[in-house]
C-alpha cells in the first residue's frame, strides 16, 4: 500500500528562507543576491540574503522613522518590551540552541549555555531602561538661583556591526544596550554566521518591539558598513564586528557628520557587562531654569 | 537714538599687568625658545598695538613637550588624589588672587570687555579649578567604577574666544584625574596661558605636568597626531573637529570635541518680554557673539514679533561699543582682522540674500577690529545667515506660529549645542526642552555656566561633555 511505502521513506524537511528584517517587515534583499551559509564543517545550512547599499539605506529610513516613538516611550514601557523579548526567546530556546550549535560549531550543551546567557542578557538590559537616567543624570548644584538638571537622551540611529565570532550572545550584547536607552538600530549580522540574527528578528517581530526599532541585515559586513558609516542620518556606529583596517576606514567616514563611534575592543560576552555600551550612545542634556530663590538670608519661616 | 546720559570714560588701569616684550614656550617647567627659533606677535584687537612677541611651537617642540608630559605622568598619576587636589586648590587660590591682573590681560589680548573678563571669565576659571580639585581624591565615588585610571598625556587645543576659561575647562579635570597636559592656546590669544604657566610655577606644580605651546594650527595638528598622546580634547570649529576625528581614527586615543553651534532662542507669546530681551542680548552679544553656544537664531512667535523687535532695538540702542578696558563697555573688539572679515562677509551675504539688516546708531573706533551689533529680519531657514555659524554679533530673526513649528525650526540645523526657551508656562518649557536636540537648554535665562554643570553638544556640535561629574569621564579610562 502506498501509505506503508511513505512511512519507510525519510521525511523531506522544509527549508527556511531566511530574509532581512527592515521596518518590521521581512523583505528579500533589494539586490536579489544571496550567499551560502555553512556550518563550521562546511556543510550547507541555508542561503542568507546578501544586502546591498540600498538595503542599508532603507534600514536607516526605517530606523529614523521609528526613533521618535521609541525614544518617546516611557522607560518602563521599553523595559516591558525588552523583557517580552526574553520571554519569546525562552519559548524558542531549542531552535536557537540548534542554530547556535550549527553556526559556531558548539556541542549542544555549550550552545545551550550560550542561549541561556543570551536570554539572561535581555533580562539584564530590560531592567536597565528605567535606571540608566538615575545613574548617569542628576541635579547640578550650580552657584546661583537656578534649577539645573542633566539627563541622558538617546543619540538617534545607531549602526551596529555585530561581533563576527559570537553570533548570538555577542549580537544581543551589542543590540540590547543600544535600544534599551531609546536608540534605534541598524544591525549587520555576523558575516559567517548570520542565521541566529535573522531568526532573532522573528522574535523581535513578535515581541511588541515596534517595527524599525531594530533592523537586521545580513551579507558582507564591509560592504554594508561603508554606506552606513558615511550616512548623514546615522548618528552613531558600533564597530564591534570590524577588523582593525575596516574599523579605521569606517571611523574616518564617520567623522563626516561626527558620528559617535564605539571602537572594537576585546570583550568576554559571558561576563556581566558594564554600562559603557549604553552610555556610548547617550547624549547628556542639561536644562537650566531660574528658581527665583533669594538665598539663605532672603527668606525666613 | 541720542543718548540721554553721556558717560565719562571709566578705564580699568593697565598697571596691574606687566607684559614682557617676549615669551617662550613652557616645556617641562621652563620657558624655552622654539626649536626653529620662530616667533609671532600678539596684538590687542581694540588698538592693533603689539603686546608681545611669543615663541611659535613647531613639530619638534610638540615632541619635546609630549616627552616631558610623559615623563611627568608617572609620578603625577601615582600621587595620592589628596595631594593632586591640594595642587589644584592652590592654583584656584592663586587665580583668585591674581584675577584682576588676568582679567586686564585677557581683555588686552582678546578684545572682550573688562566687565566680562572680570565678572564672568575669571570667577569661572577659579571655580573650575576649585570644583575639580575636590574630585581628585574622590574619583572612586564618581560613578565610573572603583579606582578609575587616568589616560596618560592629554593633548589639548583651545580657541581664542575664552582663552583662560577654555584652559581651565581642559586642564582642571585632566590634572584632577591624574593626567598630564600639553596645551596649545590659539595664535591670537596666547598670553593668559603663558601667565597660567607662571601660576603653575608659583603653585609648585611638578615640572612637565602642564606644558604650554603657543602656536598655529600646524602645532595643534602635530599635537593631535603625536603617537604618544593618549587623549585629545579640542574646542573650536566643526571643520577642524572633523579633521581631528579623522586623524585619531584607528588609534586608541580618546577624543572629545566641543564645536560650533547655531543656537535657537525661542520666545513664546506669553514670555516676559523685558527679560527675554535681556536674554537675547546676552545670548548673541556677549563676547561680541564669539561664543559657540550663542543664541544666534531668534525664533519669535509671530503674534509678538513687532513688540519684541521694538523692545530689542530699543535695548540695542543703549549698548555701548568701544574701549574694552572701559568698565562701561558692553561690546568690545572682534578678536582678529581675519574674524572681522569672516563676519563682514557673512553679514553681506545675508543682505545679498534678501534679509533686512539693522544696527543701532553706532560709531566704530578708528583703529582695531570692530563690528556693530547687527540684527537681520525677514530671515528664512534657507538663508546662509540662518544656517552657518557667524561667530560674531549678528542675530537672525525668524518667526513661528506653533510650538511644534518652533521645535522643528530650532532642530533644523547640523548643530546641537544650545537653545533657549522663553515662556511663563512650565509645562511648555519642559515639553519643548524635551524635544530640542541640544546639549544645553536655558529656560527663561541664557548663557549661564557653572563648573558643576556638564556642557557639550549633540550632532555636529561635537561629543563628550565638559564640566560637572560628566566632565571627568573624558579623562578617565572608562
Amino acid at each position: 500500500m502506498s501509505e506503508k511505502t511513505e512511512k519507510t521513506e525519510p521525511r523531506l524537511s522544509v527549508f527556511k528562507t531566511y530574509k532581512l528584517y527592515v521596518g518590521g517587515k521581512f523583505p528579500r534583499s533589494e539586490s536579489g543576491r544571496v550567499y551560502e551559509v555553512t556550518d563550521s564543517k562546511g556543510k550547507w545550512l541555508a542561503n542568507a540574503p546578501r544586502s546591498s547599499r540600498k538595503d542599508a539605506r532603507d534600514a536607516v529610513v526605517a530606523a529614523r522613522k521609528a526613533f521618535g516613538g521609541w525614544s518617546g516611550a516611557t522607560a518602563y514601557n521599553r523595559g516591558q518590551i525588552l523583557y517580552r523579548v526574553a520571554e519569546m526567546l525562552e519559548g524558542r530556546r531549542e531552535q536557537f540552541v540548534r542554530e547556535v550549535a550549527d553556526a559556531e560549531g558548539l556541542t549542544k550543551p555549550k550552545a545551550a549555555a550560550v542561549v541561556d546567557a543570551t536570554i539572561d542578557r535581555w533580562v539584564w538590559y530590560a531592567g536597565w531602561t528605567d535606571k540608566i537616567a538615575q545613574v548617569t543624570g542628576g541635579a547640578n548644584p550650580v552657584a546661583g538661583p537656578y534649577f539645573n538638571l542633566s539627563s541622558p537622551e538617546p543619540t538617534g540611529v545607531v549602526a551596529v556591526l555585530a561581533p563576527q565570532e559570537s553570533s548570538f550572545l555577542g549580537l544581543v550584547s551589542v543590540v540590547a544596550p543600544v535600544i534599551a536607552t531609546g536608540n534605534t538600530a541598524v544591525v549587520i549580522a555576523s558575516e559567517r554566521s548570520p542565521l541566529p540574527a535573522l531568526s532573532l528578528a522573528e522574535v523581535l517581530a513578535t515581541s511588541d518591539v515596534p517595527g524599525g526599532v531594530v533592523n537586521v541585515l545580513s551579507g558582507r559586513t564591509a560592504e554594508i558598513a561603508a554606506p552606513l558609516a558615511a550616512h548623514q542620518d546615522v548618528n552613531a556606529i558600533d564597530l564591534a564586528g570590524a577588523d582593525e583596517a575596516l574599523a579605521k576606514e569606517l571611523e574616518i567616514a564617520a567623522a563626516d557628520n561626527l558620528k559617535r563611534v564605539l571602537r572594537p575592543q576585546a570583550v568576554d560576552y559571558f561576563e556581566t557587562p558594564g554600562i559603557e555600551r549604553m552610555t556610548a550612545f547617550l547624549e547628556t542634556k542639561t536644562v537650566w531654569h531660574p528658581t527665583g530663590s533669594l538665598g539663605a538670608s532672603g527668606s525666613s519661616y | 537714538m541720542a543718548s540721554v546720559f553721556e558717560y565719562a570714560p571709566a578705564p580699568e588701569s593697565r598697571s596691574v599687568v606687566d607684559i614682557a616684550p617676549s615669551y617662550g614656550l613652557f616645556i617641562d617647567g621652563e620657558f624655552a625658545e622654539a626649536a626653529d627659533g620662530k616667533v609671532f606677535k600678539t596684538v590687542s584687537p581694540s588698538t592693533e598695538e603689539v603686546l608681545s612677541e611669543v615663541a611659535q611651537a613647531g613639530e619638534a617642540d610638540v615632541d619635546r613637550a609630549v616627552k616631558a608630559a610623559r615623563k611627568a605622568f608617572e609620578k603625577w598619576s601615582a600621587l595620592p588624589g589628596s595631594e593632586r587636589a591640594k595642587f589644584l586648590f592652590r592654583i584656584a587660590r592663586i587665580i583668585q588672587e591674581r584675577s584682576r591682573e588676568l582679567a586686564v590681560l585677557e581683555t588686552l589680548d582678546n578684545g572682550k570687555p573688562i566687565k566680562e573678563t572680570r565678572d564672568a571669565d575669571l570667577p569661572l576659571v577659579a571655580a573650575h579649578f576649585f570644583y575639580y580639585a575636590g574630585w581628585a581624591d574622590k574619583l572612586d565615588h564618581a560613578g565610573f567604577g572603583a579606582n578609575p585610571r587616568p589616560l596618560g598625556v592629554a593633548g589639548q587645543v583651545i580657541p581664542w574666544n575664552f582663552p583662560l576659561l577654555m584652559l581651565a575647562w581642559k586642564i582642571a579635570p585632566a590634572l584632577a584625574t591624574g593626567n598630564t597636559v600639553v596645551l596649545k592656546p590659539a595664535e591670537t590669544t596666547p598670553l593668559s596661558a603663558l601667565f597660567f604657566a607662571d601660576i603653575c610655577r608659583q603653585a609648585g606644580l611638578p615640572k612637565g605636568v602642564v606644558n604650554i605651546l603657543p602656536g598655529y594650527g600646524d602645532a595643534g595638528a602635530a599635537l593631535v597626531a603625536h603617537p604618544d598622546v593618549n587623549k585629545v580634547a579640542f574646542t573650536g570649529s566643526t571643520a577642524v573637529g572633523k579633521e581631528i576625528a579623522r586623524t585619531v581614527a584607528g588609534t586608541r586615543k580618546k577624543l572629545t570635541l566641543e564645536l560650533g553651534g547655531k543656537g535657537a532662542n525661542i520666545v513664546f507669546d506669553d514670555a516676559p518680554i523685558d527679560q527675554a530681551v535681556e536674554g537675547i542680548v546676552t545670548g548673541i552679544f556677549f563676547n561680541q557673539g564669539q561664543v559657540c553656544c550663542a543664541g544666534s537664531r531668534l525664533l519669535v512667535q509671530e503674534s509678538i514679533q513687532d513688540e519684541l523687535l521694538d523692545s530689542l532695538k530699543r535695548r540695542l540702542s543703549t549698548l555701548r561699543l568701544g574701549d574694552p578696558l572701559d568698565k562701561n563697555t558692553d561690546i568690545g573688539a572682534i578678536n582678529s582682522a581675519e574674524q572681522l572679515a569672516r563676519i563682514t562677509a557673512l553679514a553681506e551675504r545675508g543682505e545679498a540674500e534678501g534679509a533686512e539688516r539693522w544696527s543701532p546708531a553706532c560709531e566704530l573706533p578708528g583703529s582695531g577690529y570692530w563690528f556693530a551689533p547687527t540684527l537681520f529680519t525677514n530671515v528664512t531657514q534657507a538663508h546662509t545667515i540662518a544656517r552657518d555659524e557667524i561667530f560674531g554679533p549678528v542675530l537672525s530673526v525668524l518667526t513661528f506660529r506653533t510650538p511644534d513649528e518652533a521645535v522643528a525650526k530650532a532642530n533644523n540645523t547640523q548643530y546641537g549645542l544650545s537653545a533657549g526657551i522663553w515662556t511663563e508656562k512650565g509645562s511648555r518649557i519642559l515639553a519643548v526642552a524635551n524635544k530640542l536636540r541640544a546639549g544645553v537648554v536655558w529656560s527663561n535665562t541664557f548663557n549661564k555656566f557653572d563648573p558643576t554643570s556638564p556642557f557639550g553638544g549633540y550632532k555636529e556640535s561635537g561629543f563628550g561633555r565638559e564640566g560637572g561629574r560628566h566632565g571627568l569621564e573624558a579623562y578617565l579610562d572608562v
